[in-house]
């Protein structure tokens, strides 16, 4: 793929992480510049906690619309949008977003191959996917999917990972196009959404 | 591996099939929620061909009764979000307590998990000898399997704490009786419970209610289709009744929404007030 991904227009970017990928994420929101063409979806596995609202904190750290997702929900560009906990969140194909409870995937709710593989359905080339740090191997058979379907696929460097197995075992399984440290990942969203053609 | 090996228009057949041999009509359901769950079962159930799959389905009723018990969603648990059980048991029950009979509806209920939590509450309450729990899903398994009232004893853990936070005095094991690996609840709960099939698309109201729960059905319709089922609950609710819905659910936009007031406390929970 070399650089041509930077000639492509990207509409939407998936981030996924399990243990370890908070620390990532505080580390690209306050990169992100606004003007973007995306939206960007962050699935993270977490605990429910009733009073520990991961929203706000996130929005402490960006410029771009922080919002925990709801069901109907239409994309923006410059939105972020968090899939909640006990959710999967999956993407129709008028760019709104559904919320499903059915059975956990890689026991994990919300699930990161189940928004990838939903997302890469609906967006196709113009979809770029991060997949972060992690102890599971949720993301993995998503990537494939986002790949298979034109899109950009990125893993975190496991080297910088806090918990390397999910990178890893997404590079052994998948070709992924790209492998990042956490400090390039915020300016490489910025390019991906930037305009094109001017 | 490829995944996705129904496409679009392969779901539009097989819609077309559910409805127009079996009457099932889940063309306003969410498309990639039932994509998902169509491809899931296709895999499962190993079929060489989408051509297989179809004629399965058009020439075997059982298999009917698999497809619609799999491509909808029953996961469901006892006291599901415990903050908003608690609500119901401090503010819901203590308004219902003053009608001398009570009425509930369990839209959706699947196995039944949430009807039991709920003859929980108002057995605590002394109410359960004055009320009736309505109990209506889509699939005929699932309302058999709440009528047995038996449930997988290793869920029980979960269950425990759940009731205890919706604020549970008791010693939760005390409705429940365990055998091998299930828990059979106390039959004093599902003596006030009727079990029925009804369809939320093409079935109509069939009784009038002080509250209707429906949690976590609505996310699976599209827009139209909501609107018709909070029509089709407004049609079904007294004045002042109660709707409670799921933690992701609203009336916020919907088309019944001006005609209802949430609690203060923002859990999902809606009083109709015209």
């Amino acid at each position: 793929m070399a650089q041509s991904y930077l000639n492509n227009t990207y509409n939407l970017v998936v981030i996924g992480g399990s243990a370890g990928s908070l620390e990532v994420v505080l580390k690209i929101l306050p990169q992100l510049k606004p003007g973007s063409s995306a939206s960007i979806i962050i699935v993270m596995h977490r605990k429910i906690t009733y009073d520990f609202s991961l929203s706000d904190l996130l929005a402490s750290k960006t410029k771009w619309n922080v919002l925990e997702a709801d069901e109907k929900q239409v994309l923006k560009h410059d939105h972020i949008y968090l899939a909640p906990a006990d959710y999967h969140l999956l993407i129709e194909k008028d760019h709104t977003i559904s919320l499903d409870v059915s059975e956990k995937v890689n026991y994990s709710r919300p699930s990161i191959d189940v928004t990838y593989e939903s997302a890469a359905d609906v967006y196709h080339s113009t979809l770029a996917a991060i997949l972060l740090s992690g102890a599971n191997d949720d993301g993995v058979e998503g990537l494939r999917k986002v790949k298979s379907s034109g899109g950009l696929t990125i893993v975190q460097d496991p080297k910088t990972a806090s918990v390397a197995y999910m990178p890893q075992h997404a590079i052994n399984k998948v070709a992924v196009d790209l492998i990042l440290a956490p400090e390039e990942l915020g300016n490489l969203i910025n390019q991906l959404g930037y305009p094109k053609g001017r | 591996m490829e995944r996705h090996i129904v496409t679009d228009e392969d779901i539009d057949v097989l819609l077309a099939d559910l409805l127009d041999l079996y009457g099932y009509d889940f063309t306003e359901y969410s498309r990639a929620s039932l994509k998902r769950r169509i491809n899931r079962l296709f895999v499962l159930d190993r079929f060489p061909s989408i051509a297989e799959f179809r004629y399965r389905l058009i020439s075997d009723q059982d298999y009917l009764r698999r497809m619609v018990e799999e491509i909808t969603v029953n996961v469901t648990e006892m006291f599901r979000d415990p903050i908003f059980y608690r609500t119901i048991r401090e503010q819901v029950l203590p308004v219902l307590a003053t009608h001398p009979f009570i009425r509930i509806w369990h839209a959706g209920c699947s196995t039944g998990e949430e009807v039991f939590s709920m003859a929980i509450l108002l057995q605590e309450a002394n109410l359960l000898q004055k009320s009736l729990l309505y109990a209506t899903d889509i699939n005929p398994r699932v309302v058999e399997k709440l009528r047995k009232g038996i449930f997988p004893l290793r869920q029980m853990k979960q269950y425990s704490e759940n009731y205890m936070a919706s604020g549970g005095k008791k010693d939760f094991s005390d409705y429940y009786t365990a055998k091998y690996d299930h828990a059979k609840f106390d039959e004093n709960l599902s003596r006030k419970m009727i079990s029925s099939t009804h369809n939320l698309v093409s079935d109509r109201s069939f009784n009038e209610f002080q509250l209707i729960m429906c949690r976590n059905v609505m996310i699976y319709f599209d827009k139209d289709l909501q609107d018709k089922t909070l029509t089709l609950f407004d049609d079904s609710l007294e004045k002042l009744g109660f709707l409670a819905l799921g933690s992701k659910e609203n009336l916020k936009f919907s088309v019944i929404g001006k005609k209802y007031l949430q609690l203060e406390n923002k859990e999902k929970i809606w009083r109709k007030v015209i």
